[in-house]
């Protein structure tokens, strides 16, 4: 099960926050973050890029986009 | 276009138009101030009655139709709000204040550096300081809470207003106040003043350009990203300044700032630390206004309520220097922000096990 944030409705950077506290505190391989602007949507994938983790990005309903963070053997924390 | 090119474009289009501006008729080192535009604008409507800094300047609603148009087109436009709207009032209140204490507003900062104004240098510390101490809340936990799609009456309210104002700048009716000396009498034709204003607010929606998210960046992700269209704007600035013989080096007698460097220092903190807990700097909130987010439109009228406030109580600075009230202000703020940061934290900020963060989220 991958770890899931929602990140819907938060003012930049509050979702990259998230993100950030997901991937330093959990050990999960796929961390899930969930969401509903374009501007979130891409700080999330740079922030991840930049962690050295692969990022994928699925459109999900209504404006809303699943960044899914899979974490890399070795990937910087 | 990749994101990198569009915020280096952007950079460079914003850092070109600025100098363009100014050498059409803006004030000096104010081809684009959002904080000194918005400020002109209360004026005008005669919401303070500073009469040397009264007239409508259409940069500002350019901005807003700017980001609006583009955000319809790339069909990012979506009404949303609900997140604190009354504290963002007041941050956006409190960052007015302290940008007309610095006179200027995080654009401006990095314009009047490239105009050669060293204070600026002492309020891009103060501004770098305060993003940093922001940033301390959000890791913390600090949020205003979630927005959620509202009715799509609210997203068209900033960008009618905007329509509303440059139909009194072009019918300038007699109730609407036009400074006849000082820095509101000098403007752009207004044609190309709102045509400026609807570039940048195009590239600034398609890029995200903003002051403060370029600095938080640096520090929350190590990212550059955002921060190249800043040094974009200055260096792109700074080229157009030597080239037009309006670079001069130094910290005294600069065009419309003074030379107070602690009150440099604490009104950018101010302005950097309000800004990072809006989500963005005063550019970045017109912007967002015009993409439907009626918060950042709150914090927009908290902007514009600021800098009538800064002239009614002798709040702003002038080339004379920082007045009493300006400095009680400033830090006033500071304590303001502090506040409204540390009770918009959980009690508990650690994330401790899974299933606890799962069920904080």
């Amino acid at each position: 099960m991958p770890y899931k944030v929602d990140a819907r409705g938060l003012s930049c950077p509050q979702p990259v926050v998230l993100a950030k506290k997901a991937v330093e505190q959990t050990q999960e391989k796929v961390i899930e973050v969930l969401v509903d602007n374009a501007a979130a949507r891409e700080n999330v994938s740079r922030f991840a890029r930049s962690a050295g983790c692969q990022v994928e990005v699925l459109p999900a309903a209504d404006d809303e986009y699943v960044i899914k963070i899979i974490r890399e053997p070795g990937a910087t924390k | 276009m990749n994101q990198k090119k569009v915020v280096l474009v952007t950079g460079a289009v914003v850092g070109a138009l600025s100098v363009l501006l100014m050498k059409a008729g803006n004030p000096a080192n104010m081809g684009i101030c959002v904080a000194c535009f918005i400020r002109d604008i209360a004026g005008a409507l005669g919401m303070h009655r500073a009469e040397i800094v009264q007239y409508i300047r259409p940069e500002v609603p350019g901005f807003i139709l700017g980001s609006f148009m583009a955000a319809v087109v790339g069909g990012e436009f979506k009404a949303r709000g609900g997140s604190s709207p009354l504290l963002r009032f007041i941050l956006g209140f409190f960052v007015m204040l302290g940008a007309l204490v610095f006179l200027g507003c995080p654009l401006r900062m990095v314009l009047r550096l490239a105009g050669g104004d060293l204070n600026a240098l002492v309020g891009l510390a103060g501004f770098t300081a305060g993003i940093w101490v922001g940033l301390q809340f959000l890791k913390g936990g600090f949020s205003l809470g979630k927005s959620s799609k509202v009715a799509v009456a609210n997203g068209y309210v900033l960008p009618v207003v905007s329509v509303v104002l440059l139909i009194l700048l072009v019918t300038a009716p007699p109730f609407i106040f036009f400074s006849q000396k000082g820095p509101g009498s000098m403007h752009a034709p207004w044609l190309m003043a709102l045509a400026a204003g609807i570039v940048v607010g195009v590239l600034a929606q398609r890029s995200r350009l903003c002051m403060a998210g370029g600095i938080r960046d640096l520090f929350l992700i190590r990212d550059p990203h955002r921060f190249r269209g800043f040094v974009m704007i200055f260096v792109v600035a700074l080229v157009f300044n030597m080239a037009f013989g309006s670079f001069k080096l130094g910290f005294a007698e600069q065009p419309v700032a003074h030379s107070d460097g602690l009150w440099n220092f604490l009104s950018m903190m101010l302005v950097g630390f309000g800004s990072v807990l809006l989500g963005g700097c005063p550019l970045r909130q017109c912007i967002l206004a015009g993409e439907g987010d009626a918060d950042a439109a709150v914090s927009f009228l908290g902007m514009l309520t600021g800098t009538a406030f800064a002239h009614n109580f002798s709040i702003a600075a002038s080339p004379n220097g920082v007045t009493p009230n300006g400095k009680f202000a400033v830090i006033l703020g500071l304590v303001v922000v502090t506040v409204i940061g540390y009770l918009s934290m959980p009690r508990s900020v650690a994330l401790k096990t899974k299933e606890e963060a799962q069920h904080a989220l």
